[in-house]
């Protein structure tokens, strides 16, 4: 192994090659730890751009009436008057489209896949790099061209005399189609298209990886429960991303070369959208949050100093998951008008999602039952995750029904619901997987001080924004709206002040990471002591630049 | 560390899973597309969504139950056709083949061409729903104040009596859109005529 020295650890190992300029080793990736690092930063950045896009948004809804759209509008793409208003209205449903893109596409699945999977499954599976490392830097590179499109799309022309492209991720025709002739959707699609090559090409590299460069003795059966979690991943990436990739693109011939796959006067079925999204979507939303629970079940097994309870059933229930989430795609669609005896599959289906998932909250509960519980700050973060991913699958379990739906489809329940899974489920897996492998990344051990005020800041931010949500939600206030009417208007103040507190824990996380790099304290190989028995913890920190040059071997 | 212990592999090469790995993408695209026959079939056979069945022969069963089929028109936009049914509702016996007439009048002072589409509410009877005879689909030319009278020719399945879902319907509504034929060319073709409105505002 290399030497434990902590400044970057580039040069240091004794390897043949010559050190690597500036450009060649951050432009011409190769290595898996380099290319994490490049999607962690990338996935950093976007973030900050999603959020951002958010916290204007609840600034906007904080009362009743318009309160800066108009100006936001004026200012930025020069309407005036009776047009700004109009030009704002549109621009507040960009906001909420492109928050989401990039909170999906470009911050959640690049921080969990491309980052943190990236940076450790070789590593846990006790392999030199991926199986293919320069298709690993073109799925980087993909991805930021992919953004660029989504970010322009918010400054070309969409629907006549506004920009951007609105209607939200699910860009349904005919809003998507006759409804926004500009090309700013067109931009979008062309992004979601190079995005989506870029997980495909990420996934076929991971489920070779995983498949056939395990170190001797790591059967599938002892493989890590990140390293599932990532193979079935990858997985779903492989068999949901094509559908979508299909779907737009007849999206993007029926906009530009008269097609009319979704055209009703042409023959066309615009609900058939809907099935072929759905049909990427319901999995897409597995893809965000499985990698989340193999991290979890590292850190709540780390810190109670226990190995994970039920290992094989945990690992069986994320194959579970991810079997049966493409098969319960229409509980998304109940009010396009599907038959009786369809809707009652599509209700029984998605409840039967929660028996894996109890399955995977019950043993973490159970791996920390009895366990030696330290509390430190990724331990803090897991088991944040582990409450609200849980208060997010009680409502989702309850929304499951389709006669409740009918009452709450896209109200602020169904907007409570999947940020409670994944802005605050996906998210505090992020920020545990951030804490966990901090040391073993960088070298340095962040201040546990700024890591749990880090938390707890979020966690009470991120319930004051979503909790007032389900009450909102539930006296019938519809999504995707600039305004209200004055009766919402009290928890809508709250869950934006809630927003404001969430934005100054993201200041606080930055600080956190720049006050780790500046006063550089050694972490040292295994910062977590004997419950931390998984590969990256027999490295120095940071790892070699290529590790396990012998093998390791696995009992 | 052990001599000679092999890596675990799963007994494929990197090729062969890359090769799997990239059937399963284009087969995924390719049931994409497939869905867009496969769920025009599926609408057929199931009436989902209020999609109507054609049929060549009438009923021979003849309930002693009557319902009532209401009709409607609509023109969509950029298309200056009047077009009405000529009766709004008939009642008749189920399974009984009844033929009622569409009228469509072109009000533009050039020629246009049309198309129409049509479904049935409630749309869990659209399965119940036999058109023998129709106009949808068809391109339809009127000239300067032609005008046109179109005929339906339907019965109601007497099945429709049976599944809970549809027994307490007393009341079918057909409706028919006619598009402007020419709005089949690409929407973002469109966007510079609007753009240069929206420019004026």
């Amino acid at each position: 192994m290399a030497g434990t020295s902590a400044a970057h650890g580039d040069h240091h190992d004794h390897h043949e090659h010559k050190p690597l300029t500036f450009f060649q080793r951050w432009f011409l990736s190769t290595n898996h730890k380099d290319i994490g690092t490049l999607y962690l930063i990338f996935a950093i950045c976007a973030g900050i751009i999603g959020g951002t896009l958010s916290v204007v948004m609840r600034m906007e809804l904080q009362e009743p009436g318009i309160q800066i759209f108009h100006g936001l509008a004026q200012m930025v793409y020069g309407f005036e008057g009776d047009a700004a208003i109009d030009g704002g209205k549109h621009m507040f449903n960009v906001f909420t489209t492109a928050h989401a893109l990039i909170m999906i596409f470009f911050m959640v699945m690049p921080a969990l896949i491309g980052g943190f999977a990236n940076w450790m499954v070789p590593i846990m599976i006790g392999a030199p790099d991926m199986a293919f490392p320069r298709m690993n830097n073109i799925s980087f590179w993909l991805i930021i061209p992919a953004f660029l499109l989504v970010l322009l799309s918010m400054f070309v022309e969409g629907p006549a005399g506004a920009y951007g492209a609105g209607g939200g991720w699910t860009i349904y025709p005919p809003f998507s189609t006759s409804g926004q002739p500009g090309p700013a959707m067109d931009f979008v699609i062309l992004g979601l298209h190079i995005a989506g090559a870029s997980s495909i090409l990420g996934a076929i590299n991971f489920i070779t990886t995983i498949l056939n460069m395990r170190a001797p003795g790591m059967t599938l059966h002892k493989m890590p429960l990140f390293a599932w979690s990532v193979l079935i991943t990858a997985f779903l990436l492989l068999l949901s991303l094509p559908v979508l990739a299909g779907g737009i693109t007849m999206l993007l011939t029926d906009r530009n070369f008269g097609t009319a796959f979704f055209a009703p006067e042409n023959g066309g079925d615009p609900i058939l959208f809907q099935h072929l999204f759905w049909f990427f979507g319901h999995p897409e939303v597995y893809i965000l949050i499985l990698p989340g629970f193999g991290i979890v079940s590292h850190i709540v097994s780390t810190f109670s100093r226990k190995p994970i309870f039920g290992y094989l059933g945990m690992a069986y229930a994320m194959v579970a998951i991810g079997a049966v989430g493409f098969i319960v795609w229409a509980h998304h669609m109940y009010t396009v008008g599907m038959s009786l005896d369809t809707q009652r599959y599509f209700v029984f289906a998605t409840m039967v999602i929660a028996v894996p998932t109890g399955v995977k909250i019950f043993s973490w509960i159970a791996t920390m039952w009895g366990g030696s519980i330290r509390f430190t700050t990724p331990m803090v973060w897991a088991i944040g995750f582990i409450f609200l991913f849980t208060v997010g699958g009680v409502t989702g379990v309850q929304l499951a029904n389709a006669g409740l739906d009918r009452a709450l489809h896209d109200t602020y329940y169904v907007v409570a619901h999947f940020h409670y899974v994944l802005s605050l489920g996906a998210v505090f897996a992020i920020f545990a997987a951030w804490y966990y492998w901090f040391p073993k990344m960088t070298g340095y051990m962040y201040s546990e001080f700024l890591g749990k005020l880090h938390f707890w800041v979020m966690f009470v931010g991120v319930n004051l924004i979503f909790f007032p949500q389900h009450f909102l939600g539930l006296a019938g206030m519809p999504r995707r709206y600039i305004d209200y009417p004055d009766a919402f208007a009290g928890w809508n103040a709250v869950s934006s002040y809630g927003s404001y507190i969430s934005a100054f824990a993201v200041v606080i996380f930055l600080f956190g990471v720049f006050e780790a790099f500046a006063k550089k304290r050694i972490a040292g190989d295994n910062p977590w002591g004997e419950g931390a028995n998984t590969l990256e913890w027999q490295l120095s920190s940071p790892p070699p630049f290529h590790q396990w040059e012998q093998l390791p071997k696995i009992k | 560390m052990s001599e000679m212990q092999k890596t675990e592999k799963s007994g494929l090469g990197n090729g062969t899973i890359v090769a799997i790995c990239c059937s399963f993408v284009i087969g995924m695209v390719g049931m994409a597309y497939a869905a867009v026959p496969l769920y025009e079939m599926f609408c057929q056979v199931t009436g989902y969504g209020g999609t109507t069945q054609r049929v060549e022969q009438a009923s021979d069963v003849i309930l002693d139950r009557t319902i009532k089929v209401r009709f409607d028109a609509n023109t969509g936009p950029g298309l200056a056709w009047s077009f009405e049914p000529v009766q709004r509702e008939v009642e008749l016996k189920i399974g009984e083949t009844v033929q009622i007439l569409y009228r469509a009048r072109n009000n533009a002072s050039r020629p246009t061409t049309g198309q129409a589409t049509f479904n049935v509410t409630p749309q869990a009877a659209g399965a119940y729903f036999n058109k023998v005879q129709c106009f949808c689909f068809t391109e339809t030319t009127l000239k300067p104040g032609e005008e046109l009278i179109m005929p339906v020719v339907f019965f109601v399945d007497p099945a429709i009596v049976e599944p809970v879902e549809t027994k307490g319907i007393h009341t079918l509504t057909l409706s028919y859109t006619f598009y402007p034929h020419e709005a089949s060319k690409p929407v973002a073709s469109a966007a510079e005529v609007k753009a240069d409105d929206a420019n004026k505002l």
